[in-house]
């Protein structure tokens, strides 16, 4: 569904992205792991038209997206839930939510929409008037996640959601985010949180300052052993 | 869409009800002409610090250059209706010099809106001395020297209605998805940029709103003051407005009136003490911004107020 090939970034001299070529399946949850620089939120912004490529190719369903706007990318289903969240902090819960559905037009289905994000995340709906920036961590992924659906994406790219997030609360995202999966999302979820990101992924590719050093299946890399001593904390 | 709601009827009302009141007192005598001068610079300010308000407090873009626009507004209006000198030719000058202000504002925008926080701040503020060198080195604008005998129609009546205009028209923009993206792009605006918001595009559509009405209060200004030289739109001017603003409390219009009123009455009343007016002035500034730094309103408008007050009824009515 997603594809990219022989991708390259550049920030001014610093060569941040070296020929990345990687694929996401319908229906697939791929994970992008690696350390802090490695290039992973540089994929993700690249693919979403945050930041320009300097070279190499982003298609979606064979279609060569990279000369397409960000708001183009978003119309077409790409939805990134950023990094940190990210919630309008002097919005209400449901403003920030109509706002995540900016690019649609039909208010009904809209509205619709929101109520079914409620129903994934009762506490949103429970705190709906409430100022995004006052609620918890947790609640604010839950909202970044749910705002990122609003607008309707085929495949939703998610930026570290386990970030600053207690244990438990990571586990409970993590479910979401194979709940979300199971009905129909793609997703390409970008994490250091390794464990928890290959225990949930069909396939994943690990990062190395700027180039993907391994790919396989979740299973795979959790068993190899450069994978455990690099990232997993095993000996 | 109910347009003739309770609510609605009910500003429509204090909309008229203030007008009576003031134009009462002006014919009963009680508001003498001194006093008229006062109300037309108040409502002047006004348009001025809620277009601001819109540029600065609600898409967060810090702007130095609001004077330039006002300028703009003022001298096109001022050479329009010196040609034509009817209440058409006035009407006609101040359509043509917001207008202008806002293509001009559109030019700068462009450009300088990828700028973020001081660097758009100087860059605002290098705008707007650009123009009034302008004006000091044209000949249609009679330089330093200033035009004289600007045809006066801008009253209290014309000031009244655009004053309102104005706040109702940014009220409503900043209701609408244009106005929700740029209220978003001040919030985060990676974020934003993120939810397939073109935040260019509405950064530079708040700039041309703000423009636009700040070349409408440049207009009525050069109308009802019948002068205009190039140094009443200095740097100091633009301060003034962002001192309206900030005071009042960035992202909030109510706070935006209450200020520019406030100001303009201690402004008058200071008037019989010259020596220490500018030092009371600056210390009751200090002194709101110490015990209100989010200014006199913070973000909230009249509405959260009486929402707040009759919350409870409102809750079971929805």
């Amino acid at each position: 569904m997603l594809e990219i090939n022989n991708l390259n970034v550049h920030y001014g001299v610093i060569h941040a992205l070296k020929d990345i070529t990687l694929k996401v399946n319908e229906g697939e949850i791929v994970t992008l792991i690696g350390a802090n620089g490695a290039g992973k939120s540089t994929t993700l912004r690249t693919i979403s038209g945050l930041i320009k490529a300097t070279s190499g190719g982003i298609l979606l369903e064979g279609r060569d997206i990279s000369i397409l706007s960000a708001p183009q990318r978003v119309e077409l289903g790409i939805s990134q839930v950023p990094e940190g969240r990210r919630v309008f902090p002097d919005m209400s819960v449901y403003e920030n939510l109509e706002l995540g559905a900016f690019l649609r037009k039909n208010k009904g289905d809209i509205k619709k929409d929101i109520d079914s994000v409620f129903e994934q995340f009762p506490i949103l709906g429970e705190r709906r008037k409430q100022m995004a920036g006052t609620l918890s961590g947790g609640e604010q992924q839950m909202l970044a996640i749910g705002r990122g659906l609003m607008s309707k994406p085929r495949i939703l790219l998610l930026d570290e959601p386990s970030m600053g997030l207690a244990p438990l609360l990571v586990r409970e995202i993590f479910s979401i985010i194979q709940d979300i999966n199971r009905t129909g999302t793609t997703i390409l979820l970008v994490e250091q949180n390794a464990s928890m990101a290959l225990s949930i992924a069909q396939r994943a590719y690990v990062l190395e300052t700027g180039s993907i050093v391994l790919s396989g299946t979740g299973e795979e890399l959790v068993k190899s052993s450069d994978i455990q001593k690099a990232y997993l904390g095993g000996e | 869409m109910r347009t003739l709601t309770k609510k609605n009827l009910l500003i429509l009302g204090s909309i008229l009800l203030t007008f009576a009141l003031v134009q009462v007192l002006v014919l009963v005598g009680i508001l003498d002409s001194f006093y008229e001068i006062t109300i037309a610079t108040i409502c002047i300010n006004i348009i001025l610090a809620v277009s601001l308000n819109l540029v600065t407090g609600f898409t967060g873009q810090f702007s130095l250059g609001h004077a330039g626009f006002m300028s703009i507004g003022a001298y096109v209006c001022a050479i329009i209706s010196m040609r034509i000198g009817t209440v058409g030719g006035f009407l006609l000058g101040l359509l043509a010099g917001a207008l202008a202000a806002t293509v001009v504002g559109i030019l700068i925008g462009i450009p300088t809106l990828r700028l973020k926080g001081d660097y758009l701040a100087i860059a605002t503020l290098g705008m707007a001395e650009i123009i009034r060198v302008v004006f000091l080195n044209l000949e249609i604008t009679n330089g330093a020297a200033g035009l004289n005998g600007i045809p006066r129609y801008a009253n209290w009546l014309w000031l009244y209605f655009f004053t309102v205009m104005a706040i109702v028209i940014i009220n409503n923009f900043l209701k609408s998805s244009p106005g929700r993206a740029c209220i978003a792009i001040r919030e985060d605006e990676i974020a934003a940029e993120s939810m397939g918001i073109n935040t260019t595009k509405y950064k530079v559509i708040a700039f041309a709103v703000g423009a636009f009405f700040a070349g409408l209060a440049g207009g009525l200004y050069a109308s009802y003051f019948y002068f205009l030289k190039p140094d009443l739109f200095g740097f100091m001017k633009s301060v003034d407005i962002l001192v309206i603003v900030v005071l009042g409390g960035l992202g909030s219009l109510t706070g935006s009136v209450i200020a520019a009123i406030l100001l303009g009455l201690i402004t008058t009343f200071l008037q019989s003490f010259t020596a220490v007016r500018m030092i009371v002035y600056a210390v009751l500034l200090v002194v709101i911004m110490i015990f209100r730094p989010q200014g006199l309103m913070g973000s909230k408008e009249i509405n959260d107020l009486l929402k707040f007050r009759f919350g409870k009824k409102e809750e079971k009515i929805e």
